[in-house]
């Protein structure tokens, strides 16, 4: 992308934050010479949800995996709240593409698998489950099994858990690319009301413009082979109101059609 | 089955072939067959003995014992090599020879390794029961998303609580399934060891009641045991099944 589509300023309600998540030079080169990351760097502030976007093959699930710890970078290094990464880490939490929840375990024991890990005590960590279950809306299904429900509410049960560890980071790999439009809608909806209570840093990857502008303080654009930093995008929309407002508002239009124009290029 | 409109039991075949085995018995063909009716009595009278309890307690010793440490021995080495390349490198070659060996023929080095007793046929049972419990057990590990162990790790699971709270239930229904095929091996694996030591349990049984042309006992206690054997692989049967309802939901 030739000249980086960069709106000034940001959301009237967001906090001015200190950088939380800081990427350094970070590159990834897999096998011999596939080259899924390329000197990325990148600050992620406190308080704030930062979409990666980007094509399929730009390396964001790559990038957002090494921020969690779970993929070495080849070169650079990543660091949470100035310490640098070598692993998952407790102030880090992962929500997965395909829910990523325990088959055999009811939605009470997956959300509060995190806490059973670290070894909080049973009644305690299933009255943390309880209450986070009733903030993503399943109060009622605490019994329940995943396969017993849809595909957004498995999400919801991968959210509640990834909040019930009271991480400060929400690492968030498409999560709703797996579930149909309709509840995708209310779920981002609901993901709005979120960012807004929690102050939580959440970054956020998707292949989705709309989904990116629609949810994002800042946008990350990535173009593909080798992934790289394309451009960098704060759609300046109100999100006080009404969330289905934000989908008529001008400013939410215009940013989508902005990066459309700019991410053309990189697809055949 | 259906006969002149009547709905027949399941194995109601059976009864065909036992009235044909009395028959035989009746006519006195081969001192081989004895009556079934025969075999049933002496079946009734051979049971309560002491010498069969003896027989029975050193067998179901021999055959829980060797079984157990198949079990924590397999299903262990089994998730280490469906999770590492090198260890799955390492063994499988011998784990796919040793599963379709013919172990039987080990058991005179066994002999000679342990001495004529319970130690050779403990092994034996072992042997018989192990390699597929490691297969299995290293095929339900490979089958578990990747996903699901990227999320232990990003909770802060340690190897241990990995290995008890995600591979092994995750693996549970492939897990189970091993463990019924190894126990139904292990069921051979006691017969086999015995009648080759042949100075314990069963096997001495055998060799008693076979050198002296005692058939009725010998029919006897061959039924006791495949009675024993269908009961177990049953027992694992329905224990499987009540775990399939989650198999079935995984994916």
């Amino acid at each position: 992308m030739s000249a980086p589509a960069v709106v000034a300023a940001s959301r009237p309600t967001a906090v001015p934050g200190a950088p939380i998540v800081e990427v350094r030079g970070v590159t990834k080169i897999y096998g011999a010479d596939v080259r899924a990351l390329h000197e990325i760097d990148l600050v992620f502030e406190e308080g704030r949800l930062t979409s990666l976007l980007g094509p399929s093959g730009c390396g964001k699930t790559t990038l957002l995996k090494i921020i969690a710890g779970l993929i070495p970078p080849t070169a650079g290094e990543v660091r949470v709240k100035g310490r640098t990464v070598t692993g998952p880490g407790p102030e880090r939490a992962f929500v997965f593409q395909d829910f990523a929840l325990l088959p055999w375990a009811t939605v009470l024991k997956n959300v509060a698998f995190g806490l059973e890990l670290r070894g909080v005590p049973r009644a305690e960590r299933e009255e943390r489950a309880r209450y986070w279950i009733g903030e993503v809306g399943l109060t009622g299904f605490e019994r329940s099994y995943p396969h017993q429900l849809s595909g957004g509410m498995r999400q919801r049960v991968g959210l509640a858990r990834a909040l019930a560890v009271d991480a400060q980071v929400l690492l968030m790999d498409e999560p709703f690319s797996a579930v149909d439009e309709q509840t995708r809608r209310k779920f981002q909806e609901d993901l709005l009301g979120l960012v807004a209570r929690e102050k939580k840093t959440f970054l956020f990857v998707t292949h989705s413009i709309e989904e990116a502008v629609y949810l994002s303080d800042r946008i990350v654009l990535l173009s593909p082979r080798p992934g790289r930093v394309a451009g960098i995008v704060e759609p300046k929309i109100r999100r006080d109101g009404d969330p289905e407002r934000i989908r008529r508002d001008p400013v939410y239009l215009d940013t989508v059609e902005t990066i459309w124009r700019g991410l053309k290029g990189y697809v055949e | 089955m259906q006969l002149a409109g009547f709905r027949l039991p399941a194995s109601s075949s059976l009864l065909v072939w036992l009235v044909l085995w009395e028959l035989v018995g009746r006519a006195e063909v081969t001192i081989l067959l004895p009556p079934i009716t025969a075999i049933a009595a002496r079946l009734v009278e051979i049971v309560p003995t002491p010498s069969f309890a003896e027989a029975l307690a050193i067998t179901g010793q021999a055959f829980l014992l060797g079984n157990a440490i198949a079990i924590l021995v397999g299903v262990p080495v089994g998730v280490l090599m469906g999770r590492s390349r090198i260890a799955d490198e390492l063994l499988l070659p011998w784990v796919n020879l040793f599963v379709s060996a013919p172990l039987s023929a080990l058991v005179p080095v066994l002999m000679l390794l342990f001495g004529i007793g319970q130690t050779t046929i403990v092994t034996t049972v072992f042997l018989f029961a192990v390699w597929i419990i490691v297969l299995d057990a290293r095929a339900g590990v490979r089958g578990i998303p990747p996903s699901l162990l990227e999320m232990a790790r990003c909770y802060g699971a340690g190897p241990l609580q990995s290995f008890f709270k995600v591979y092994l239930p995750a693996a549970l229904p492939e897990i189970l399934t091993g463990i019924r095929m190894g126990v139904i091996r292990g069921v051979k694996g006691v017969v086999i060891g015995q009648l080759l030591v042949s100075v314990v349990g069963f096997g001495q049984l055998f060799e008693i009641y076979s050198s002296n042309f005692l058939m009725e006992h010998f029919w006897a206690l061959l039924f006791v045991l495949f009675a024993f054997a269908v009961l177990v692989a049953e027992g694992l049967a329905w224990l499987e099944r009540r775990v399939d309802y989650f198999a079935a939901a995984r994916h």
